[in-house]
């Protein structure tokens, strides 16, 4: 006896395409014309940040810097949507996802901050319901699916998103989030942002597997590859997660398909191990590109506005890059405050808090007048 | 300075196991705050692997005792989601031998998470689980993990020797803000002692004096600090005198009554059931000569495991471990008896 025990079928959805054509059928009930426009210029202020952020780090203002170039249009048709639908959603990013967690509530300079390597970059504003992001790759999926299984336990209506790269897809971690997440039906979404490379690595060196979406199959996720420069997949799959995630407990796993137009940081020079054809390809597909040949084509857009929304991208970051770098210099004594949450009961530490705060550390009095 | 007074025995005439100890603890810590849930291996439907959690998962449902896949990082991970999120989990690795597979997550995240949100983010999680040698369960399945995961700040650890600690170090483990790694032995299970029914807890950072002497300082953590009971008592026969100070806590390690009792004694041996190389004994050892040096009337001597992955034959695993013919015969050499 042989038997057919398992198919699979795994959508692809693109419905702005690379010249800015939309497929109307697939954009019903996705984003209104107002939300195109919006979502652009945001993208557009994002890339600006971005310019911005290399050169602060050129100059020694800020540490290493992972560009979000080329990928914006996953996380903003998401991020909207995830703003929209669903009730108190959790954001769990790590690093090329920015657009996200600004649509989501974190102030720019929080990201600024962070990468000036400032711990105060992480603290989160009340009410913003996004956790600190996550460096190491891979680990923070499962803390999405502990946020999940904690709405799932007290009662709650919102999903948590993680978002992660095609490399992370090779840890461990990343598996077992995803295996929980199904067993336990637990209100997970996983965005992946497929950009080819885990830094020097491409995408064909790192997995056998044909595409990486179709690894949330083995373990019951509603799998689905989109277009990543695409707001309007993006924002359409998510919103569509979110549901399914609420009424069904069934996560989805989302492969969005786009390409790192820079450097995986400013610590890496890509020029080294990628060819310039294919990242003069994937410019074509750029997401500002199409989504502004998008609006023009419906009249939403003009040269006007384009001129309109580089200077108010330069004065926004302008302003953003003066809070994060006029923010008070951190203070010495906190790298103990933030090390235990209670000290009750810890003589040893409150010792050595209230010792080294003149003497540890090589640090004597005279040291002690370099931090004012 | 602490001053040493021997721990009084419980107030109570109640004999239960550790495994009860520890499951006392967790269910009435349950009964009182519904944030808490415990997952791990084989914790409810059988009962756990070593029954601790026995007949929680008919008291408080599948929702809060939780059968986990075998998948150490993956609930340790989530777990620590859960944390972040307004929980208070209590993950059990069915052996702390296990968790050197979520050691990214225990380590790099729950002990970190604080630090790199600037002091927003804690994690208030138990791990907990069986640590130690001496089941003849070979050397991957062995681990003493005290030295190896204490290095690494923003993390607490607690280590009962009795059923009495065990309960009341347990119910401040859950209550506490911080990330507490909490070590039990699966040699001692099923060890008896007096127990009280209702509510106490046993703070961290404080030492229990549980014997006293002149002549030496014992100092010990965990099972061990049994054996150096049973060698207090046979060095009491010839005349040589301990003070035996079980520390309940590595981290905070309460170094204040250490030096409290050397500036008696003059003299001390750490016994320190890991690996002496880097170990909690050296630890021990090097706080007390940056303490107390002038007061040590001898150089300080540990007794630990050999330095070779733990044996899987019963006998040489006996020989490997401290015991209390090695307490005794250290202790002999610091206060200079043949």
């Amino acid at each position: 006896m042989k038997k057919t025990i398992y198919e699979a079928r795994i959508d692809h959805i693109q419905i702005l395409d690379e010249h800015g054509k939309l497929d109307e059928k697939l954009a019903k009930d996705t984003l209104s014309d107002e939300d195109a426009v919006f979502l652009y210029e945001q993208m557009s202020i994002c890339r600006w940040l971005d310019e911005i952020a290399f050169k602060l780090q050129r100059s020694g203002r800020m540490g290493t810097y992972p560009q979000n170039k080329g990928q914006e249009a996953g996380p903003a048709g998401a991020g909207l949507a995830l703003s929209r639908f669903g009730e108190k959603n959790w954001l769990v990013p790590c690093y090329r996802e920015n657009i996200a967690l600004f649509l989501n509530g974190l102030p720019m300079e929080k990201i600024l901050l962070h990468w000036m390597g400032d711990e105060r970059g992480n603290q989160i504003p009340e009410g913003v319901n996004i956790l600190p992001i996550a460096i190491p790759i891979g680990t923070h999926p499962l803390h999405a699916v502990g946020i999940a299984y904690a709405k799932k336990y007290r009662g709650e209506k919102g999903v948590a998103v993680s978002f992660f790269g095609d490399g992370a897809t090779s840890e461990g971690d990343v598996h077992e989030a995803m295996n929980f997440a199904s067993a336990w039906k637990v209100p997970a979404i996983f965005f992946c942002q497929n950009n080819f490379w885990a830094i020097s690595v491409p995408r064909a060196l790192q997995s056998g597997s044909e595409t990486i979406v179709q690894k949330g199959l083995a373990y019951g996720h509603h799998c689905v590859q989109i277009d990543g420069n695409d707001i309007f997949a993006s924002y359409k799959v998510m919103k569509e997660a979110i549901d399914r995630a609420i009424k069904t407990g069934q996560p989805t796993f989302i492969e969005a398909v786009t390409y790192r137009l820079g450097d995986h940081t400013t610590a890496d020079d890509a020029r080294r191990y990628r060819d310039e054809k294919e990242v003069e390809a994937w410019r074509k597909k750029d997401p500002l590109i199409r989504t502004r040949k998008y609006l023009e084509s419906k009249k939403l857009w003009n040269d006007r506005k384009q001129a309109d929304i580089e200077a108010r991208a330069k004065e926004i970051v302008d302003a953003v890059v003066k809070r994060a770098e006029g923010i008070e210099k951190p203070v010495f004594e906190d790298i103990f405050d933030y090390t235990f949450a209670t000290l009750e009961g810890n003589a040893e530490l409150q010792t050595q808090r209230a010792t080294r705060r003149t003497t540890g550390l090589g640090q004597g009095p005279e040291q002690e007048k370099l931090r004012a | 300075m602490a001053s040493l007074t021997l721990e009084p025995p419980p107030a109570t005439d109640r004999k239960i196991a550790f495994r009860e100890a520890l499951r006392e603890a967790m269910s009435e810590e349950m009964r009182s705050d519904p944030r808490i849930f415990l997952m791990g291996e084989e914790v409810a439907q059988y009962n756990g692997a070593y029954k601790v959690s026995q007949g929680m998962l008919d008291e408080f449902g599948p929702k809060r005792i939780i059968d986990a896949p075998i998948s150490e990082n993956g609930f340790a991970g989530l777990g620590i989601g859960a944390a972040m999120y307004g929980l208070r989990p209590i993950i059990e690795f069915m052996s702390w031998s296990f968790s050197l597979v979520a050691a990214d997550q225990i380590l790099n995240n729950a002990a970190k998470m604080l630090y790199m949100s600037g002091g927003q983010w804690g994690c208030p999680i138990v791990f907990r689980g069986n640590d130690g040698a001496g089941g003849q369960l070979g050397s991957t399945h062995s681990w003493s993990v005290e030295a190896l995961y204490a290095n690494v700040p923003g993390l607490k650890i607690a280590i009962p020797s009795n059923p009495y600690d065990a309960k009341g170090l347990l119910k401040t483990a859950i209550r506490d803000e911080d990330p507490v790694f909490f070590l039990e032995s699966e040699r001692m299970l099923g060890d008896t002692g007096l127990v009280p029914a209702g509510e106490y807890t046993v703070p961290f950072g404080q030492a229990a004096l549980r014997r006293e002497g002149d002549d030496c300082t014992l100092v010990s953590f965990g099972r061990p600090v049994n054996f150096c009971l049973e060698a207090a008592d046979e060095l009491a026969n010839e005349d040589i005198h301990c003070d035996v100070l079980d520390m309940r806590t590595i981290r905070p390690l309460d170094v204040d009554s250490i030096v409290a009792s050397i500036q008696k004694t003059g003299r001390i041996v750490v016994v320190d059931q890991s690996w002496p190389f880097a170990g909690i004994a050296s630890e021990v050892i090097a706080q007390v000569c940056e303490r107390c040096f002038d007061y040590l009337d001898h150089q300080p001597v540990r007794v630990t495991s050999d330095d070779v992955p733990t044996p899987y034959a019963k006998p040489l695993e006996q020989a490997y471990l401290p015991h209390k013919g090695k307490i005794v015969e250290a202790v002999k050499r610091v206060v200079g008896v043949e």
